[in-house]
């Protein structure tokens, strides 16, 4: 296999394979906190930086669990890191910034079950690579996520003001907004090849 | 003893529509919208989410007494995680192309927030029979809404349901309901529906009691 670019793999992450618009992966805080675009960018904060953490455990975690030859563990230590450095983003958002941490309320210890994270892990594994790559790959998904996140949040603090029928309002038009967002970005499709 | 049997019946209805895990709570939507694209695949994760639902109620439903409090999410993330990974490994050996079609999404029941969400809410504080028939009830409403949205997305995106076509040659295919973008509007409209029922049970339960208000007065 030809070895790809950091450059590409980054922008592959990040744009045309967009984690939470292509994927599906990180829909309930992509739902949940998108409402306000401060909250949004907050989030996508906090959710790049345990992707990358998470990312260069999980990659030390398969070094190891490949040399005892116990690939069946990979899920459930890949799920315990996760929700360890999970911890430890929210203690230190607790000590450092608690109005954030209040405004995430529920949505900060969800994001163990952000499953962005989890399939990060899993496709960086499925994908064999390297370390600085891992890095890149994490980042570039980070990025992602946090476009996605603030685009939609910036579509719907509009939305609020606009005149929709009952029916339609909340989830429903998000949902199609995120559709419409999906759509624009299959434009990258034929990016980095 | 009646009153008894009929609760644990509604234990076991109350996932297929009024606590309906995708179209009610929005939880699960990850894999919902993922693996829809063709009815097959949406009941195969269907199945898979809820044998892991069961096996998960059931073992956190057994233990909920010898689990401390602090330690609880970490410790039914474990069960889940277990679960998953026998699941993982049976439809590898069951079907190596079911296994290519669903990827990483079946790895990633893990984070399927309706699991732990059960676990929590209802599995540690019921018994073991009652949590196996609200696990039920969950998975046959998750695997429910997961076939709606497979079986619109297939016949309008691929002409086909379960692989057989089912129109004839002039029919030109939906191919943005297969894309990504499909999805998201695949469960937009079943949502619509839905709620559209729902207001409309709401009204007429509202004109039922003001009738029977005024024939009270």
């Amino acid at each position: 296999m030809k070895d790809p670019g950091y450059w590409s793999i980054f922008l592959n992450a990040a744009l045309i394979n967009n984690f939470v618009l292509a994927y599906f992966l990180g829909l309930c805080p992509f739902f949940g906190v998108s409402s306000k675009l401060e909250t949004a960018i907050r989030m996508s904060g906090a959710v790049s930086f345990v992707m990358l953490v998470a990312s260069a455990c999980a990659f030390g975690i398969n070094l190891i669990l490949e040399a005892i030859n116990a690939p069946y563990l990979r899920i459930i230590s890949y799920i315990l890191v996760i929700s360890s450095t999970v911890q430890l983003v929210e203690m230190l958002m607790r000590k450092l910034s608690p109005p954030t941490f209040r405004a995430l309320g529920i949505f900060l210890p969800l994001i163990t079950t952000n499953c962005a994270i989890l399939g990060l892990a899993l496709f960086q594994t499925n994908k064999g690579y390297g370390f600085t790559q891992s890095i890149v790959y994490a980042l570039g998904a980070g990025a992602g996520f946090a476009l996605a996140l603030v685009l939609m949040a910036g579509v719907r603090e509009k939305l609020d003001l606009a005149d929709v029928p009952q029916l339609v309002k909340g989830t429903a038009a998000a949902l199609v907004v995120a559709g419409i967002l999906s759509m624009g970005f299959m434009g990258f499709a034929g990016l980095g090849r | 003893m009646a009153l008894k049997q009929v609760s644990s019946t509604d234990e076991f209805i109350k996932g297929l529509w009024r606590d309906n895990p995708v179209f009610i709570h929005m939880l699960g939507l990850c894999p919902a919208l993922a693996v829809s694209n063709t009815a097959i695949n949406a009941l195969a994760m269907g199945a898979a989410t809820t044998f892991v639902l069961l096996m998960a109620g059931l073992s956190v439903s057994l233990l909920r007494n010898f689990i401390p409090r602090e330690a609880r999410i970490v410790s039914y993330i474990c069960i889940i995680a277990t679960f998953v990974t026998c699941v993982d490994y049976a439809i590898m050996a069951i079907s190596i192309e079911l296994h290519r079609a669903l990827g990483a999404f079946i790895a990633l029941i893990v984070v399927n927030c309706l699991i732990l969400g059960r676990s929590e809410a209802f599995a540690s504080k019921h018994n073991p029979g009652r949590a196996l028939l609200d696990a039920l009830g969950m998975g046959v409403g998750f695997t429910g809404a997961l076939f709606f949205i497979g079986v619109m997305r297939e016949v309008l995106g691929s002409g086909t349901l379960f692989g057989v076509g089912l129109f004839p040659d002039g029919f030109q295919t939906w191919t943005v309901m297969v894309l990504p973008s499909g999805g998201f509007f695949a469960m937009a409209i079943w949502l619509l529906v839905v709620n559209w029922i729902r207001q409309r049970q709401a009204d007429a339960e509202k004109q039922a009691v003001e009738q029977a208000g005024k024939a009270a007065s």
